[in-house]
């Protein structure tokens, strides 16, 4: 079931490899350490721009942008009372920004399985990962130009 | 040994002035024998980036929470839970959380049903905590095991089950304490973005609504007895002396009502039906009223 799928980009393999590998609260410590280090939005962007995903218990907005298809540029935004949210979009902004359009595309539904958090974190709130990756597929297939 | 409660002048007008703590008592308590400060948040790392200075975390989700069945643990597991803690029988637990306190009642529910003697809410939660500037840390606190107890759980006083929704149907008050959008059944779904939610929408039919959010004042900290009275009593005709149901979605935002009329009010039997909504919008056969109206029985 934690099986990493073959087509991941590299980065993104990396870091599911890097929580796969440790337990229970190191997991967290891993989550809270790539919160802190989600960037914020670059000057010009806002909240109100952007796409709002529900399926997150607290607010969180992404955008993207592939104006240049070879480099997909993704942008969120929680608050900091939002951790695990940010930690989420962390994994998807480290792992995914500035990958292709197709690599993007191409990354499982399901990856985030690999990631082994669905006993420390719960099912029910991984599915906000699930539904940010769902949101940045969408908004790309939708991107003007392709 | 509990640890006395304290005597508040704004807490003296509840019927159980005990289950409340101010900031001010948390701070000048902390770290007495005797005193367990639990954490419960909605977000399961928001503890991981501060917390009350030797207070201890615990996850709706992942600890109070089956893994396997939609349940509670059960006795065992909750004795297993507490001593992990470093909590005994006798000791005196205050909750906080973030939400206005939505897990941190959530969890006292949880204990109530256990039957644990002295758990109380920290007036504000996490938000006051906060908001005030006090102390938040990353230490991580260092906990000894307590031996706890195995108590059965008791389900029937303050839990109601589906079953037991249907058959008081246009016999006992129920209140919808979910948001006017999910009361009236006008909340769709996106296509191919399933929430955590269910297949139909709607409210039990004669529930009224009161959404949970009433009962809290613009600090996050309770309303005083006289507005709570004029909202759950005058307003939506609950009598303390008699039955109520609350729900919501899961149960976390009614177990703060159920905290409100149990303790604040007085009420003598309030149950929380925390299959709520995501049991009963999925139900086969179960009925639903849309719109404002709490319909018809």
């Amino acid at each position: 079931m934690t099986t990493p799928a073959p087509a991941l980009p590299a980065r993104l393999a990396e870091i599911v490899e890097e929580f796969a590998e440790l337990e229970g609260a190191d997991k967290l410590a891993l989550l809270l350490e790539l919160s802190d280090e989600l960037p914020a939005l670059p000057p010009g962007l806002e909240a109100g721009d952007m796409e709002q995903v529900p399926e997150c218990q607290t607010p969180l907005y992404l955008t993207v942008d592939a104006s240049d298809p070879t480099s997909v540029r993704l942008h969120f935004q929680a608050p900091a009372e939002a951790p695990t949210t940010r930690g989420f979009a962390a994994i998807l902004h480290q792992g995914l920004d500035g990958e292709s359009r197709e690599a993007v595309l191409a990354v499982p539904e399901d990856f985030s399985a690999g990631l082994g958090l669905a006993q420390t974190v719960s099912p029910l709130r991984l599915r906000g990962l699930s539904a940010m990756l769902t949101r940045i597929k969408r908004q790309l297939r939708a991107a003007p130009g392709v | 040994m509990p640890v006395a409660p304290e005597r508040n002048e704004r807490f003296a007008a509840y019927a159980h002035p005990e289950r409340l703590v101010s900031t001010d008592w948390l701070a000048e308590h902390l770290g007495e024998p005797g005193l367990v400060v639990l954490e419960s948040d909605e977000d399961v790392l928001l503890y991981e980036t501060g917390h009350v200075p030797g207070s201890v975390k615990v996850d709706w989700h992942t600890e109070l929470n089956d893994p396997v069945t939609r349940d509670y643990v059960d006795g065992a597991g909750f004795a297993a839970l507490m001593s992990a803690k470093g909590i005994s029988r006798d000791t005196t637990v205050v909750i906080y959380g973030d939400k206005s306190n939505w897990w941190a009642a959530y969890a006292l529910w949880v204990f109530t049903l256990f039957g644990h003697e002295d758990v109380r809410l920290l007036d504000g939660g996490r938000t006051a905590w906060q908001a005030e500037g006090r102390e938040l840390t990353r230490d991580r606190t260092a906990v000894t095991p307590s031996d706890y107890p195995v108590v059965e759980r008791d389900d029937t006083a303050i839990r109601a089950y589906k079953d037991e929704v249907l058959s008081s149907i246009g016999r006992v008050p129920m209140i919808d304490v979910r948001s006017p959008a999910e009361y009236t059944g006008e909340r769709t779904h996106m296509p191919d973005y399933p929430e955590e939610g269910a297949l139909r929408g709607g409210h039990i039919p004669a529930a009224a609504s009161v959404p949970w959010a009433r009962a809290a004042a613009e600090d996050g900290r309770f309303k005083g007895r006289d507005e709570l009275t004029a909202i759950y009593h005058d307003e939506a005709g609950l009598t303390p002396e008699g039955d109520v149901i609350a729900y919501c979605r899961i149960g976390e935002r009614s177990s703060h009502t159920w905290f409100v009329l149990t303790h604040l009010l007085g009420h003598t039997s309030v149950k929380n039906y925390d299959g709520s909504w995501t049991e009963w919008g999925n139900a086969v056969r179960a009925p639903i009223a849309t719109g404002t109206e709490p319909g018809s029985p």
